[in-house]
């Protein structure tokens, strides 16, 4: 039933803009082809490449003692050439160092997989994050309420979190599923505003991740929530046992690794999502709504539904992302403050749009995203450059991915064919 | 769709549910007020409620200070408020009339909770007006460029990355010539830069316009945000010094009493945001420009055809109101005499976007809802030390709260450009 819908990310194995042969060509000149063209995938490695090359130019130009031997370029520009090429490569070799594998701290297992471990910690939340955005991209709704329906998500993890104290594993899950009550709840209202008002998604996501971040400020002080031994604003501890375990922690010095069961978790939900999207009568409804929801309307779908399914479902992803925050690696004491957000809420969005809203995809780009955070954290202790190229990093691929046109231009390649379909403008009214 | 207040056409005698609803929950709240504002323990032994109307730095004309009886004012104006739904529940009123009593529901509503807030104290009523007003500063402006940009079409939700980038530029290029001026330029050129190029990605790339303005907002975040880790806060000295314009007092109208002050004696940047809603206002309601512009964002194919250059008017619009933007930008900076830090828009760019939409596209409406944001900020400031049992969170949420009520076709129906938000790819 998968044909009469076209899925976004559907297109990625064929080539752009060039009509399908009757024989199938050999690999070999398959690939050659989806290179010439400009097949999606190509696009993506082109896009994270020419961000990565705008990164190195930011590095150059913020450096003083680099500043320094450009002003004297055209009496010697080997220094100034080689000065660069000095700062970028020891940006991105610690960039690589923190987020896949650093050859002068690997003496064991434990100690090789601790820069992988960090980049899976980092990518985990993103996954969730991800996934809602990607799930709300197919329905036609742009979820940017994630900050808000993680917070909600978050703060309702923490009291379970601090209120359940056994038997152990129970603990988590009861937490865990709180979580993702809260963001649901908040992402449901959008759906239903959506549905019964034609409110626009974004606007009302907005203010109530606004709203959400006022109520979280006002709880963290309230009794219920403030630990009294503190004087910043922070809420009590969650009780151990609703911690997520630790996965790695039984390696030889693998004491530091933070991986936690939220990656299990994260697996499921790829799994869960991926099987709504694609088997289930709802997942082809939403999809539905989505390519075209007058055509859905008139097939006898209810629109207003699937818009309230896809904000609930929305939500209650992100709401994990709220409860693996709190629970798992947010802060050393498991428990809630005011930026329990960390700016996710948004990163997901970008996660969203690299992955083309697949389940499939948004790992994978979770995956580069987590590596790029893991790594941007060692290149800022160790290289002196500040994380926030990451976030420059981050966009600049997903500006790149969104216009498939100017990547193809700057590169010179032949195919045709511009963005993602399920990503196509609206405005506001639609 | 059909909403509640615009209700299509009830017949005679049924009332629509969106009255009814609206009415009841004023009468309600009003009642909920008397009990509470008027009858509760921080009223009661008759004390009295002073405000004071004029800021401390007032040179001209006084007014005295107002001094009223704490539970029996607010008893009245709850019972106002109350009545304002009673009016609304007795018969269907036109649109203006439905505005004005609603509005005054609102006023007497917030008068009452102030007179109980400020039960045996004292409250500047006077510096919260001037913290409206310097709040509401870079959201009108923000708003502004959305409205020129959302007029001819371009869903502009970038504000935010421009406030960041005409904050960020302003604050350097001020402290490294010394010269606010050059500052001032510079923060409205790297808004104008940011909107032309979220102008091209739209038309010439074609993607979704809000996705772009929410990755386009995230780059200028990492941007501002990187220059100031690497280069600005090395030497704050010299990249990132706090800087202002000096306060100018109009003559004659900075003395008039209670607002003089709070809208005369402010530095130029407030006054250029004055004239630059008459100008737009002016600009698109009354000139050919705003006609075309209007044209373009309902219906590009046709003002195509009549010959109107689509894209370039586009192209224009984003660029112009670019520069708006940059100027908000600008006056978080060297406008409010702070220096630059990362992520200091916190968002303001998006409460611009809802000003404009509050607003309803028009320069006047995101004025007002622009004042509305300030003001429900300068009063949740204000209201903190008076230490009352409803928590500033909450009076904090109120704007965006509001919002969400307006579009979802509660308070009014709103309704967006017909194109905009769309491409306009020529056939």
């Amino acid at each position: 039933m998968s044909e009469t819908v076209k899925g976004s990310g559907a297109t990625a194995s064929e080539p752009v803009g060039k009509p399908a042969d009757p024989e199938r060509p050999g690999l070999g000149k398959r690939l050659v082809d989806q290179v010439v063209y400009g097949a999606d995938w190509v696009v993506t490695l082109l896009a994270i490449l020419l961000a990565l090359f705008f990164g190195a130019i930011l590095i150059i130009l913020s450096d003083e003692s680099v500043r320094g031997t450009f002003s004297y370029f055209f009496s010697s520009p080997g220094d100034a050439i080689s000065a660069s090429w000095d700062a970028v490569s020891t940006g991105y070799t610690a960039l690589f160092k923190g987020s896949i594998w650093d050859p002068s701290h690997s003496w064991n297992v434990g100690s090789a997989i601790a820069p992988f471990s960090e980049t899976l910690t980092e990518a985990v939340p993103l996954i969730f994050g991800g996934l809602a955005v990607g799930l709300a991209f197919r329905a036609g709704l742009f979820n940017i309420g994630g900050q808000g329906q993680l917070i909600m998500g978050a703060i309702v993890a923490t009291w379970v979190g601090f209120t359940v104290t056994g038997p152990t594993f129970l603990a988590m899950i009861l937490a865990v599923i709180g979580g993702i009550a809260g963001g649901a709840a908040w992402g449901a209202i959008v759906g239903l505003l959506k549905a019964k008002t034609g409110a626009h998604e974004v606007i009302v996501t907005i203010m109530l991740n606004y709203t959400a971040l006022y109520f979280l400020a006002y709880l963290i002080g309230t009794d219920t929530f403030r630990d009294p031994d503190r004087q910043e604003p922070l809420s009590k501890s969650v009780s151990e046992a609703s911690k997520l375990p630790k996965l790695l922690t039984w390696l030889t010095d693998g004491g530091s690794l933070r991986l936690n069961f939220a990656l299990v978790i994260a697996a499921v939900a790829v799994a869960f999502v991926w099987w709504l999207l694609n088997r289930s009568t709802l997942g082809f409804e939403l999809r539905a709504v989505g390519s075209n929801a007058s055509a859905a309307r008139t097939a006898g779908m209810s629109v207003a539904k699937s818009q309230i399914m896809a904000m609930l479902i929305s939500g209650g992803l992100m709401g994990i992302v709220g409860a693996s925050q709190v629970l798992g690696t947010a802060n050393a004491n498991n428990a809630l403050t005011p930026d329990i957000d960390a700016g996710l809420g948004f990163a997901a969005i970008t996660v969203a749009l690299l992955g083309r809203a697949s389940p499939i995809g948004t790992v994978f780009a979770a995956i580069l995203f987590g590596a790029l955070q893991a790594g941007g954290r060692s290149m800022q202790s160790e290289a002196g450059i500040s994380i926030e190229i990451v976030t420059v990093i981050q966009a600049l691929i997903v500006l790149f991915v969104a216009a498939p046109p100017l990547v193809r231009g700057i590169f010179r390649l032949k195919g045709s064919g511009s963005g993602d379909a399920a990503l196509a403008s609206k405005g506001w009214n639609g | 769709m059909a909403t509640a207040t615009v209700g299509a056409a009830p017949g005679i005698g049924a009332m629509s549910k969106g009255r009814l609803y609206g009415g009841v929950s004023m009468i309600v709240l009003g009642l909920y007020g008397l009990w509470a504002f008027g009858l509760g323990s921080r009223t009661s032994d008759g004390v009295k409620s002073e405000f004071s109307l004029n800021l401390t730095t007032a040179t001209g004309l006084k007014a005295p200070d107002i001094t009223v009886p704490a539970a029996a004012t607010a008893i009245v104006l709850c019972l106002l408020a109350a009545a304002m739904g009673v009016i609304k529940l007795a018969r269907p009123l036109s649109k203006r009339v439905n505005g004005t009593v609603t509005g005054l529901f609102f006023v007497f509503y917030v008068l009452a909770f102030l007179v109980w807030a400020t039960a045996a104290q004292t409250l500047n009523v006077a510096s919260i007006l001037e913290a409206t007003v310097l709040g509401a500063v870079p959201l009108v402006l923000g708003a502004l460029a959305g409205v020129l940009g959302e007029r001819s079409g371009v869903i502009n939700v970038a504000i935010e990355g421009q406030f960041l980038l005409g904050a960020c530029a302003a604050s350097f290029c001020g402290s490294l010539t010394g010269s606010l001026v050059a500052g001032l330029i510079a923060g409205c050129l790297v808004g104008a830069l940011w909107g032309l190029l979220l102008a091209v990605f739209a038309q010439r790339y074609l993607v979704e316009q809000v996705v772009l303005g929410v990755v386009l907002t995230m780059l200028a975040t990492g941007l501002t945000g990187f220059f100031y880790e690497r280069v600005m806060r090395v030497d704050p000295e010299k990249y990132n010094s706090a800087l202002s314009f000096a306060k100018v007092q109009i003559p004659v109208l900075s003395k008039i009493p209670v607002i003089g002050p709070v809208l005369f004696d402010q530095n130029v940047l407030v006054y250029v945001t004055m004239i630059l809603i008459a100008v737009v206002h002016v600009a698109l309601f009354h000139t050919k420009w705003g006609l075309r512009t209007r044209a373009v964002g309902e219906h590009p194919t046709a003002a195509d055809t009549v010959g109107i250059n689509v894209i370039r008017t586009r192209y224009v619009n984003m660029a112009v109101g670019g520069l708006l933007a940059g100027l908000g930008g600008v006056w978080l900076t060297i406008g409010l005499n702070i220096s630059f830090n990362k992520n200091m828009a916190a968002g303001q760019g998006f409460i611009a976007l809802a000003a404009l939409i509050f607003g309803r596209w028009s320069p006047v409406g995101a004025l007002w809802a622009a004042l509305l944001f300030g003001f429900a900020g300068g009063l949740s400031n204000a209201v903190q030390p008076l230490q009352t049992p409803v928590p500033t969170a909450f009076l904090t949420m109120l704007p965006y709260l509001a919002t969400i009520f307006a579009v979802a076709g509660l308070v009014g129906h709103v309704k967006a450009p017909a194109a905009d938000g769309q491409p306009y790819v020529k056939s």
